[in-house]
This record gives C-alpha cells, structure tokens and sequence, in this order.
C-alpha cells in the first residue's frame, strides 16, 4: 500500500495543460451551479446530484483517461460526461429531458451515456456500475493483447458504495481474472448523511482492495495533478499488466447529497472545512500565484464557462421534448412479434 | 431429426453457436470442469478451452453483471445459473441493469446476453431450491423471457436468445432435462415471442409452457381416447406473450384451463385470463379455470411436496369440471 503524502503540485506540469485543467473545472463548477439554479425553476426534474466540490477529482481522472478506455460511473456524473468531452448542450438536454439529450432524455441526471466518448453509463443504483465496469473489462482482454497502448476501464463510485456486495464481488472477479480495470472511489466522507467512519468497517477505503490483493492509494482529491498522476499510473499498470487498482481520492461535497438536500445534519465546522478546501478557487489562485495563469485569462475562462452554459441551456430550452409517438423506440434492440407496444388503458389484444 | 434428450439440445446448440461466432462466451459457476451441475456443458471446456467456457467464483451478482459489461462491449455472453433460486443474488444486475440500458440510455447499447437457468419442484429439494419465479422476470420490461418444453424447442430458442440482442432469460426445468423428442438437423432458429399449437384439439384449450407442456400432451392423449379434443397452447414466450394465438384457440374451442407450476396468484394463469377476458370474452362459455401450485414454500417431505404440485389428475379433474359445467357433448 502507498499512503503517499507527499504530492506532486502545479508548477511541474507544462502551463498550457495546467490552464486546461482549469479550464475544465470552472467549467464543471459554473454548469452544477446553473443545474442547481435550473432545478429550482423546475427545468430539471427527478434526482440531481451534483460535482460541486469534487471537480479537481473529475477533471484529474479524466485528463488521465484515453479517449480509447471507458468510464463507468455513478449518478454523480455531470462533470464526468463534460469532461469526457460531451457536448455542454446535449449534457444539459439530458437534465432538460429533451430528446437532443446524451441518452435521448430516457435517462436523466443520472443517467449520461455516449457511445463515442466510450462513457458507458452514470449509474443511480449504488454499486450498480461495477459489475457491468467489471465485465467490459473482461471483454477487454478478449480483443487485444496488454501493453502501453491497451484500453482499460475506469470504474468510479463514492465511499458509501464501498459497502455494497457488489463492490466486493466486482473487485474479487476483477482480481482472479487480471482485469485492466481501475476502481475509482470518490470520498466525500458521505454517503447521503452517513460518515465513513459508521459505515465502513475498514475506513481507510483504499485497504479495502486487501482481500483481493489489488493494491490501493489514497490521493488529496482537491489537487487535480496528484489525481491526474495517480490515475495515470494505476491506468498504466492495468493496461501493461492487466492489474486492477483501486484509488481513493480525499474529496468533499460542497452542498447536500442532491439539490433538495440542505443537508442541515452537517456541523458548521465540516462545512467550512469543505468551503475552505474549496478545489476550484484554491487552483485558480495557485496558478496565479506562480505566474502560470494571468489574471485576465482567468477572468476569460470564467466568462468563456459561464457562457458555455448559458448557450447549453440556450439550447436545452429551445431543443424538442420527445413526443409519445417515440415512447416505444427503445423497447428492445431486436424487434420481436408481440411486443405489447400499448398505451395505458388501451386493450392489449382486440376482440374480432 | 435426431432423438434425442433436451439436455443434449442444449449442449448442441451451445456448442454450434460457439463454432459459429468467437464473440460467444459461456460464462458461470462450475460449467468447465465440472460440466455443469446438470451436464449441460458437458465437453465444452475440453472442445473450446477456458477463455471460452469460463468458470467464474460463487458471485451471481458479480458475474451476471460482469456479463451485461461484456455484452455492451460486444460480446455474446450465455451465463448459465446453477438454478433458478440463485438468480435472486444477481436480481439487481438482471432487472436495474441489463433490462434497463438499452432504453434508459436511448438505445445507444445493447446488451446481447442469455441468463440459461433450470427451475422447477418435484425433486425434493425443499423450498429455497423448488421455485420457479418466471412472472418475476416475464414482467420486466426490456427482457425477454422464454420457456421452451421439448428438445427441439429448446435448441432453436436457445440458438434465438444467442442471436438476438437483447437480454433473454431461458428458463428450463430440472424435470425436462432427460425427456427426448425429435430434433430437426442444422440449426433451427426459432423465433422469440411466438407460441406453437403443441396439440390441436376442438373442445377445450389447455394454455400452458415448459414442463407442464409435457403434462398437458400426456392428458389430451389420454382423453382423446374419451372423445374429448383437448387443444395444447405451448407459450414457450412469457415476455413478449403470444397474444393472438392463445386468444384464436379459446375462440375456436370456448374452454379454457391454465396449467402452470408456479404459484397461483399474481401468475402466468392470472396474465391468460385477463388475456381472455379482453380478447376472447364473448367466445367463452364459462370462466377461465387456474391449475397452478398450492401457495406455501414447498415442503421437502415427499406426500407434502406431491400435494402441493400440479398433476395430470389435476388438469383432468378440472377439465372435466370445465366439460361437465358447460354441458359438454361428444
Ligand atoms: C442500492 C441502493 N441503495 C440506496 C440508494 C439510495 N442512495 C443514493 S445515493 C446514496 C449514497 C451513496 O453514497 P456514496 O457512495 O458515498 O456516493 P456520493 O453520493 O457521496 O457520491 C444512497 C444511499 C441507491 N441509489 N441504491
Ligand atoms: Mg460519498
């Protein structure tokens, strides 16, 4: 196990990729709180949970995925299906329930899926995404031998999904199976209102790779090129290897499980902790303290985020609900006789 | 046509479709070197090797999801779950997932998979090992669910759910697995969603699938002698369920008797009547009649497990019923 502490910090990293990085997560920052805005005037319906504080998680696990692997994740997917490089209109269109949206607006907030990004699902039943995440892998090993250039799979879920039989089962296939799989666990110290410390018998989630014999590391969440290297290695060994890895990244949720959650079950001291540790204003600063980024340019970039998502929720609004005429499109992938095709109250078979 | 035992037109099938495309994957617990816990992979790890024919830890969760992820990736996986009872560990992956993500994400994935599971009592097994739950899959959308009853069915249903894209659920019965019957040569595809008239007849309708398929077919010979024409509705598809065909033959013959092995209420029975009820009313001349298993997790001991069961005295006992209330005449 590698409990590292010592961290790599801007400043090693070129400054037009650390730019970028930034550039995603103020993003991802300005499209949550426009969702949150847009949930509240009811454009957006269902469940909604929301990235705000984990955006340096994200874009450093993204930045390290090749547009070859394929992501699986849970219901906490917005910033994933963003950074994944979704369109910022077709990813607000799926909130909008429109059919321009990622997954046609069957799908919702949790829900973002794109074949051509290779992101195979945000998942909303907790530990839902790890089998199938550990079963693409498999298929992995059937098309092409390891090596540098493999793909792999990257498999992301919170702490409390840790718990799940799932999660255990997953990573013990993963394991007798040499799968190029990543495991993913994004720990906001909170699954709804319930602390690691109460749920997990090992709250040091990343050992929880022990029994399995997959290695495991524990990464500060907030600092997107430690994420980004962590990630890049463990997708590394999977792909040369076919090893599975399980990385743990020190993260927290800046507002309640999802947008109705004022989550008044938190101390104000956890709460300013969270405010303080901030992701996406602590790496604006640093990289204008260390001269990587000037000031107008990031008065730019955030300009640039905030109309980004104002054109995608432009777009939202004016894109087409779908009709009830398409509601049996997807019913099944090869038509079949005697699909029962009909709407409520209609009969299912007539009387001659 | 071969004669031959179902259990061996399952082996077949899964052998020709393995030969036939590399995508195609079996995939459970014991089915290598072990054969399966009924032999229906017998010699297949030997003929296709261990990449093909994987043998995968106790983990039905586990392993029916890690199947639906290989799905989406392209492969054709056939999971086989020693029996029926054990589908429950793996429900959240059948029912939230590999139903769910062709629609739920706008038909961007398929997922060509089969789950292949033996149900069924009869054999002493007690309660957690006697069920068969087949409405709990035939009422999920985005599955289909089939049920085939003769060995020739079974291999071109079985050749059917592999091809198709969709997640089939492939329920056979511990109690079919050595009964034989023709099996035509070459692969026959079947086609999903269809019922077949298993026996025609002119006097009463026996609507019913799998086993009780077989128990149908030995009663309408028996009263055939009688002069009673009973007609044998073989559903073989729960999901999508045959409609038409079921409602056509109650319209030509005006009787109707359910024979089902799983529990009465809530069952394939209740489906078929409300079927009825819309699309063959006028055409009954009295109601539909259930023969389905006593409600009670089924007893191991011998005289409580025969009790509980439906039986050929059963369905004749109720189809004389069914004759003698509707004034029935030779
Ligand atoms: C199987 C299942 N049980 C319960 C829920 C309800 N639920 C949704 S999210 C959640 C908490 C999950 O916490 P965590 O894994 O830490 O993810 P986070 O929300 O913090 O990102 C719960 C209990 C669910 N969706 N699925
Ligand atoms: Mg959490």
């Amino acid at each position: 196990m590698v409990d590292r502490k010592e961290q790599r910090t801007a400043g090693q990293e070129d400054a037009q990729t650390l730019i970028g990085y930034y550039r995603q997560m103020a993003l991802i920052r300005r499209f949550e709180l426009t969702a949150d805005q847009m949930y509240k005037r009811a454009k957006i319906g269902g469940y909604c949970h929301l990235n705000l504080g984990e955006e340096a998680s994200v874009v450093g696990l993204m930045t390290a995925l090749q547009p070859r692997d394929y992501l699986f994740t849970n219901y906490r997917d917005h910033g994933y299906a963003l950074a994944r490089g979704m369109s910022t209109g077709a990813v607000m269109a799926e909130l909008f329930g429109k059919s321009t949206g990622v997954s046609k607006g069957r799908g919702g907030s949790m829900h973002m899926f794109d074949t051509e990004t290779r992101m195979l699902g945000g998942y909303g039943i907790v530990g839902g995404q790890l089998p199938p995440a550990t079963g693409a892998a498999l298929a992995l090993t059937y098309r092409g031998d390891p090596g540098p250039e493999a793909e792999a799979v990257m498999c992301q879920m919170g702490d409390g999904t840790t718990n799940i039989g799932a999660f255990h089962e997953s990573l013990n296939l993963a394991a007798v199976w040499n799968l190029p799989i990543v495991y993913v666990i994004i720990n906001n110290g909170l699954g709804m209102a319930t602390t690691v410390e109460a749920a997990a018998g090992e709250p040091e989630l990343y050992k929880r790779g022990c029994s399995y014999r997959i290695p495991g590391e524990r990464v500060d969440g907030n600092d997107v090129v430690a994420v980004h290297d962590a990630a890049t290695r463990a997708l590394d060994r999977a792909r040369r290897e076919r090893q599975p890895f399980l990385l743990e990244l020190m993260s927290s949720r800046l507002r309640g499980h999802s947008v109705v959650d004022p989550a008044q079950y938190r101390s104000r001291e956890d709460v300013e902790h969270a405010q303080a540790a901030d992701p996406v204003p602590a790496f604006r600063q640093q990289l204008l303290d260390s001269g990587v980024l000037e000031e107008s340019l990031a008065q730019q970039i955030d300009t640039e985020s905030r109309e980004a998502v104002n054109a995608a929720v432009a777009f939202a609004e004016a894109s087409p609900d779908p009709t009830p005429d398409q509601l049996f499109d997807y019913a099944y992938a090869t038509p079949v006789p005697n699909s029962p095709d009909t709407l409520p109250g209609h009969p299912v078979t007539g009387m001659p | 046509m071969t004669d031959t035992t179902y259990r061996q037109a399952l082996n077949d099938a899964l052998r020709s479709e393995l030969s036939r495309d590399e995508n195609v994957l079996l995939i459970g617990e014991e089915i290598g070197l072990f054969e399966g816990s009924y032999k229906i992979t017998a010699g297949l790890l030997d003929e296709f090797g261990p990449r093909r024919v994987l043998d995968t830890p106790i983990a039905e969760e586990g392993f029916v999801g890690a199947a639906v992820g290989s799905a989406m990736l392209g492969m054709r996986p056939v999971v086989e779950i020693m029996t029926l009872n054990f589908s429950l560990i793996a429900i959240d992956q059948i029912v939230n997932h590999a139903a769910k993500i062709h629609g739920m994400f706008g038909g961007q994935s398929s997922v060509p998979m089969v789950i292949r599971m033996p149900g069924g009592g009869g054999q002493q097994l007690a309660a957690t090992h006697s069920q068969n739950l087949e409405v709990w899959y035939a009422h999920i959308p985005g599955l289909k669910v089939v049920a085939p009853s003769s060995p020739a069915d079974a291999k071109a249903l079985l050749i059917a759910a592999i091809r198709d894209d969709d997640p089939v659920i492939f329920l056979e019965n511990l109690a079919l697995y050595n009964t034989r019957g023709e099996v035509p040569d070459g692969d026959q595809v079947a086609e999903i969603g269809k019922a077949s008239i298993a026996k025609e007849g002119k006097h009463l309708s026996v609507i019913t699938y799998s086993r009780a398929t077989t128990v149908a077919l030995e009663v309408a010979r028996q009263l055939e002698e009688e002069g009673i024409s009973l007609e044998v509705v073989d559903l073989r598809s729960l999901r999508p369920l045959d409609r038409e065909t079921i409602c056509a033959s109650v319209r030509k013959t005006s009787r109707a008797v359910v024979l089902e092995d799983d529990c009465l209420s809530y069952g394939i029975g209740a489906e078929i009547s409300a079927t009825l009820m819309e699309g063959a009313f006028d055409y009954l001349d009295a109601p539909v009649r259930r023969v389905a298993a006593a409600e009670i997790p089924l007893p191991y001991a011998k005289p409580l497990e025969s009790a509980a069961l439906p039986t050929a005295k059963d369905l004749i006992r109720v189809v004389r019923e069914l004759l003698a209330a509707t004034s029935f005449t030779r």
